[in-house]
């Protein structure tokens, strides 16, 4: 088999901030309500990380769990790992009321960092930079798309639609370009 | 003349020059001069043509509000019409020309109209247009484009970049006067998130102009103290270049901020957008002087007295050698006393009140200027330039007692507090006598979510005129904002010193008993050429609402939206009803305040970003063969892949035959994808589609069809029941964000306890249909799956690998071949994809386009969502009958079919049409019925949903919707053609090709 | 441009970030039902001048659907609620009638 191909083959473009498209990542949507026994463990041993909070990604490592609604999450680990951890996640919540699919190809993941990089999404994004928490994960729209993003080491990481990937890697690099920072 | 003064100018940088050229004539000035004072420091006074009259326009204003210096500024790319001069800021190489004058801004035809405005009157186009009809096409526009117009358009493409950026605050101030300073310093400390915004790129508004001295310091050094102050606050920001252009709900604000305006090509963005949402909105956005109503006062030359000001303090011009003031009011004479000190000559200033007592104009005689109480200008003397003025009695009728010589006016009818931000959101104003204007009303503002006050007006925009009142407003409304903000401010009282002013006196006519010939040169809109005998003869006219008034006379209807008109045009129209001015009202204020270049309101929004374009996997290789994209949804697919010189139509024909006779393959990734899994699941989906999927064996595959509450059919496709409690849904491309929304909204909103979870899968497959009679060959070829008939009947799926892919494999056709739907994660779509092609090389497979699917379903009788249906279908129109299952008690769409009219015999039901001639009935024709409607038009019975040309058969073949449907077979009909002629056509079987399904089947 | 917080993540959203979903409370009337009541079902919605109850869904969030009574002439939102309510909450209700004395009840 190939080896799996992001959407951009790892897009870059260097303004005041950096842009670059990562991946492939595992991710998978883990849709359950939080009081579902089991559903903890399994979200632990899927991705080492405690079950996250409203609004919250809980990172470890490469991997993570976020909260993506009441009863949805994202788990994030390496993608080679993500149909182990599906069978591990049915297995964990057999006989419970759950859904968790593979979306590891149905993403764009970007990185923006460098010190402003709060303000290339603050150009795309309704959202109060200035007051998004570490280990918040928000999810809003950039543009005319819908994205989620957080803070992790200096600067965001970015999900949005595979299909847009494209459209978000323009988005970026245009609102990343040197000479529009604001301030 | 207009020159520049040797010495003064706070704003202008004397060590520097700027070149420039207006109309082609080089011109220089000095940074720190905006376009309108560096025109008048060369002596071009004359700036443009009025709208109507053409007739001669100068500078009147120093800001936003000037309603004549409107340029056409660059050129390519860089090229901006309708450039306001009095807020350009001069750069180096800046190019400007002139609006709406031919052949020239000296000598220009349109100025005929002039000479014949008498029979121009208020709503001239509406009373003289309207016939002979002719006449409009043919004589009236053609002239009127001609001679019309503010500005050319642009004709290349804008090389600027422009953005929009988001931010949050607890108190937005809009305005840098020393209000806006002032409320910005008290919130700042409080500890608020402030941003402060200025529209024009110095702060201080009016206080450092009028020499106002604040906590015993010039008011520009206080300024200057107050901005360091912000700036050491890291909880504030401050912007200058920056105008709020409006005020939305719940605090949203629109601001466009100037970025690279006046350094064109330096890399930065042109403009930007700043889409605020602010807690509360402070505006201190000042006021604005009111031209008095004078016969002539729209000679080049006649200045407000503030904006005359301006142009000698900030850019040291003299306007003239000999200026004549007039006023109403104490405020002008501090441009008498700025002209005076600046060495220039005050002939007189004429004051419409009987008696003048201020200490301006004590200062002002003590100075040995000439002051005339109880006077008024009769007459402004000159054409394209002021050469004197007749002055009589204010409260006479306009005899001359004196002609005085001078070659510029300050004229000043008091002012008017820019109180638009508190209007845009419906914040009330109220009439104040002494001050003759509209005001805030602080006990009626606008409201936000909470239903508490969202915008405070402070200084001179809440009415607080002079510099002393409007510093301490500031305070007082700031102290106000930020402890409605929940904070402890600090209170400040910072005094400044400003001298005593008597009060003003009202006067909306000069003088006050002027007749019709001197009320027909009184203007009122300078750009729109709207005088006092206009608004006059309105109101004679029946006119009463002042939005009426506006609109017949065109009022406030110029690029400045009235910013000088309107309070003059509403006391002209309430002394002509004999009603009070608050009884009239205002026009509405609505946003923008100055208008917002389309690029800023676009932002990033532009050439690849324009909008998101979606792509599959597989996008990058169609691109590589040249096949010819067509947007479905936002999504690009190809319509087709010509080779060479081929055209679409022969690549649509031979990809159409190659799939029936060999094998084709089509990205099929954008069909929705939908996971439905829980105990609950197989009923809700019995809920949502008009058959049965619960009883879906697993393994198997089942179309079905989805409707809306009313019964009309939504969305189509094929289920895969995956497991006990997981099915597959396959959508429409377009369809597959509707439909899961739809399905959340159910059960979300009406069955929430039911156990069932959905999630959109669309994307993370790629999946490549394998079409025609060697599809299987190509499967067997990739290896590693057993897709014979027996293992993998049609309607039947299966998971597996393919050439080493990990894949599931839909038995499902849309073509009514043999068809393997291969799903892949979309990270090996690409790859899967080349696979594919290489594998059935040896078999000729070639890749088709959505054309030919299309024409491949239509041969075959298939119905497509928005080609059949259009929102008024119900599958029974369309035959669907047997997938509707008539045992279930409910679902979606059901009772709504159950209603009687969609029962009747007379709707139009689908059937297949043949023309006679072989020849293919044009897209949207519909089938004429015998006699005609109530509008002359031929009567119809039904029309066409899907018309193609079939390789297959040789001849066109039509679907279509008909009274009677299927009955109707074998009659002969007659289409409408798009030349005006018919086709004949007979109704047929809608499946044309393999009505009985042999070939997809094996 | 109006604020809604989503009371399941607790976003105050803009409206960019939601989709509208008209009139809630809805009670479904399907087979069975007369013309009349399938009638007022699929039509009649109310359009009241002052307080109203919408359905939002947090569409670019975290995809659920809300409630939230607001006043359509002064835009003053008295609360959002999960769309999981057979009817306001009571001090929801309590809310709107102090600030609007005269509002007439949900129904």
């Amino acid at each position: 088999m190939s080896e799996p191909r992001t959407a951009l083959g790892g897009a870059a473009f260097d303004g005041f901030a950096e842009v670059r498209e990562i991946g492939p990542l595992g991710m998978i949507t883990l849709r359950a309500k939080a009081d579902v026994p089991g559903l903890a463990e399994a979200v632990k041993a899927a991705t080492g990380c405690a079950l996250p909070a409203q609004r919250r990604i809980v990172t470890q490592g490469g991997k993570a769990a976020g909260w993506m609604s009441p009863d949805e999450y994202l788990l994030i680990l390496p993608y080679a790992e993500t149909d182990a951890a599906l069978a591990a996640i049915g297995a964990a919540l057999r006989g419970q009321h759950h859904l968790a699919v593979a979306v590891s190809d149905a993403r764009a993941v970007f990185r923006v960092e460098g010190t402003k990089a709060a303000q290339v999404l603050a150009k795309l994004a309704p959202v109060d930079m200035a007051r998004l928490e570490p280990g918040e994960l928000r999810r809003t729209r950039t543009a005319q798309v819908a994205a989620a993003f957080w803070a992790d080491g200096e600067g965001f990481t970015l999900v949005c639609f595979r299909s847009v990937a494209g459209y978000v890697m323009g988005l970026l690099s245009h609102s990343a370009q040197a000479g529009s920072e604001l301030s | 003349m207009s020159t520049r003064l040797s010495r003064g100018g706070r704003l202008i940088d004397r060590s520097a020059t700027c070149r420039f050229t207006f109309n082609g004539r080089s011109m220089t000035g000095h940074p720190g001069d905006t376009l309108a004072s560096a025109l008048l420091a060369n002596d071009q006074l004359l700036v443009g043509r009025s709208f109507k009259y053409h007739r001669a326009r100068g500078l009147v204003a120093s800001g936003a509000e000037e309603p004549n210096g409107l340029v056409n500024m660059g050129s390519g790319g860089r090229f901006e019409p309708n450039q306001r001069v009095t807020t350009t800021e001069l750069f180096e190489g800046l190019e400007a020309a002139s609006q709406n004058h031919w052949p020239s801004l000296e000598f220009d035809v349109g100025v005929v109209n002039n000479a014949v405005a008498r029979f121009l009157p208020a709503g001239f186009y509406y009373k003289t247009f309207m016939f002979p009809r002719p006449f409009w096409k043919h004589v009236f526009e053609p002239v009127i484009r001609q001679s019309a117009g503010l500005g050319k358009a642009p004709k290349d493409r804008d090389a600027d970049r422009y953005e929009h950026a988001y931010a949050f605050c607890d108190l937005l101030v809009a305005g840098g006067g020393v209000a806006g300073l002032q409320a910005a310093l008290i919130a700042g400390r409080a500890g608020a998130r402030v941003i402060l915004l200025e529209q024009a790129a110095h702060w201080g508004g009016r206080a450092p102009v009028d020499g106002d001295v604040i906590d015993g310091k010039p008011a520009g050094q206080w300024v200057d103290e107050a901005l360091q102050a912000l700036a050491k606050m890291e909880n504030v920001t401050t912007r200058a270049r920056c105008m709020v252009a409006g005020v939305y709900d719940h605090g949203y604000v629109l601001a466009e901020e100037k970025i690279a305006d006046h350094t064109p090509g330096d890399g930065r963005p042109k403009k930007r957008l700043w889409r605020i949402r602010a807690g509360r909105i402070l505006a201190a956005t000042g006021a604005l002087e009111r031209p008095l109503s004078f016969a002539g006062n729209d000679v080049p030359g006649v200045m407000l007295a503030g904006a005359m000001r301006d142009y000698v303090v900030n850019h040291a011009i003299s306007p003239g050698d000999r200026t004549v003031v007039v006023t109403n009011n104490d405020d002008a004479y501090r441009t008498a006393i700025a002209l005076k000190e600046a060495g220039l000559e005050i002939a007189c200033v004429i004051d419409a009140r009987a008696i003048v007592s201020g200490a301006l104009p004590a200062k002002a005689r003590a100075m040995g200027i000439r002051v005339e109480a109880g006077r008024a200008v009769v007459k402004v003397k000159g054409g394209k330039r002021v050469t004197g003025v007749a002055m009589g009695l204010q409260a006479g009728e306009g005899a001359v007692l004196e002609e005085i010589a001078c070659d510029a006016v300050a004229m000043s009818g008091g002012w008017s507090p820019v109180v638009h931000l508190w209007s845009h959101c419906g914040g009330k104003l109220i009439w104040d006598e002494a001050q003759a204007h509209f005001r805030p009303d602080a006990t009626r503002p606008p409201t936000n979510q909470d239903g508490a006050p969202m915008v405070h007006a402070a200084g001179a925009a809440n009415g607080a005129l002079r510099g002393d009142a409007a510093l301490a407003d500031g305070a007082r409304v700031g102290l106000e904002a930020a402890q409605a903000l929940g904070l402890t401010p600090t209170a400040a009282s910072p005094t400044a010193e400003v001298p005593e002013e008597a009060a003003m006196e009202a006067v909306w006519i000069m003088p006050q008993g002027a007749g019709p010939q001197l009320r027909m040169k009184m203007w009122l809109d300078f750009q729109n050429d709207v005088k006092v005998s206009d608004v006059q003869l309105a109101a004679r006219e029946g006119y009463e609402s002042v939005e009426h008034t506006k609109r017949y006379t065109t009022l406030g209807m110029a690029t400045d939206q009235g910013k000088l008109s309107n309070i003059n045009g509403l006391a002209v129209l309430a002394k002509s009803l004999n009603a009070g001015i608050p009884q009239v009202g205002t026009t509405t204020f609505r946003p923008p305040y100055t208008p917002v270049t389309f690029g800023a309101l676009a932002g990033e929004s532009r050439g690849e970003i324009f909008q998101p374009l979606r792509r599959t996997p597989m996008h990058g290789w169609h691109e590589a063969q040249g096949a010819y994209m067509e947007p479905v949804g936002l999504w690009r697919r190809p319509y087709c892949y010509p080779r060479g010189n081929e055209s679409h139509e022969a690549a649509v024909r031979r990809e159409v035959l190659n799939t029936r006779n060999g094998v084709g393959l089509l990205d099929a990734s954008t069909l929705g994808k939908i996971i439905v899994k829980g105990p609950d699941a197989g009923r809700f989906l019995d809920m949502l589609y008009t058959n049965v999927m619960s009883s879906l064996p697993v393994g198997k595959c089942r179309y079905g069809l989805m409707c809306n509450e009313q019964g009309f059919l939504s969305d189509d496709g094929v289920v895969a029941r995956i497991d006990e409690d997981t099915w597959l849904c396959h959508t429409t491309s377009g369809g597959a964000d509707r439909i899961h929304a739809w399905m959340e909204d159910w059960l979300q909103c009406e069955w929430w306890d039911w156990q069932v979870y959905t999630a959109n899968v669309t994307e993370q497959y790629a999946q490549v249909a394998v079409v025609g009679p060697k599809a299987r060959l190509v499967l067997e070829k990739l290896g590693g799956m057993d897709v014979s008939k027996e293992t993998l009947p049609f309607m039947q799926w299966a998971d597996g690998t393919l050439g080493g892919f990990p894949v599931r494999i839909y038995r499902i056709s849309f073509s009514g071949e043999l068809s393997y739907e291969i799903a892949v994660p979309a990270s090996h779509g690409a790859a899967f994809w080349e696979a594919c092609v290489a594998a059935g090389a040896e078999f000729g497979a070639m890749p088709y386009g959505t054309e030919a699917l299309h024409v491949l379903r239509a041969e075959k009788g298939f119905i497509m969502i928005g080609d059949e249906t259009d929102g008024t279908v119900i599958p029974q129109d369309l035959n669907l009958g047997w997938a509707i299952s008539k045992k279930k008690a409910d679902y979606l769409g059901k009772r709504g079919q159950e209603r009687t009219y969609l029962a009747s015999p007379d709707r139009w039901k689908l059937a297949g049409f043949e023309t006679l001639d072989g020849s293919v009935i044009p897209d949207g024709a519909y089938i004429l019925a015998p006699g005609f409607n109530a509008n002359a038009q031929r009567n119809t019975q039904g029309r066409v949903t899907s018309t193609y040309f079939s390789p297959t058969l040789g001849r066109g073949i039509c679907m279509g919707l008909i009274r009677g449907g299927l009955d109707r077979i074998g009659e002969e009909v007659e289409f409408n053609t798009t030349s005006g002629g018919t086709v004949k056509a007979r109704v047929v079987d809608p499946v044309f090709y393999d009505k009985d399904g042999e070939k997809q089947n094996v | 441009m109006l604020i809604l917080e989503c009371p399941y993540c607790g976003v105050k959203a803009e409206e960019t970030e939601l989709s509208p979903g008209y009139e809630a409370h809805l009670k479904r009337y399907g087979p069975g039902s007369s013309d009349e009541e399938f009638e007022a079902y699929m039509f009649a919605r109310k359009n009241p001048k002052g307080v109203h109850f919408e359905r939002w869904r947090h569409v670019y969030g975290c995809g659920k659907w809300f409630l939230a009574a607001r006043d359509t002439a002064t835009l003053e939102v008295f609360g959002t609620y999960p769309a999981q309510s057979k009817e306001p909450p009571a001090d929801l209700v309590a809310k709107i009638k102090a600030r609007r004395p005269a509002w007439e009840g949900y129904k």
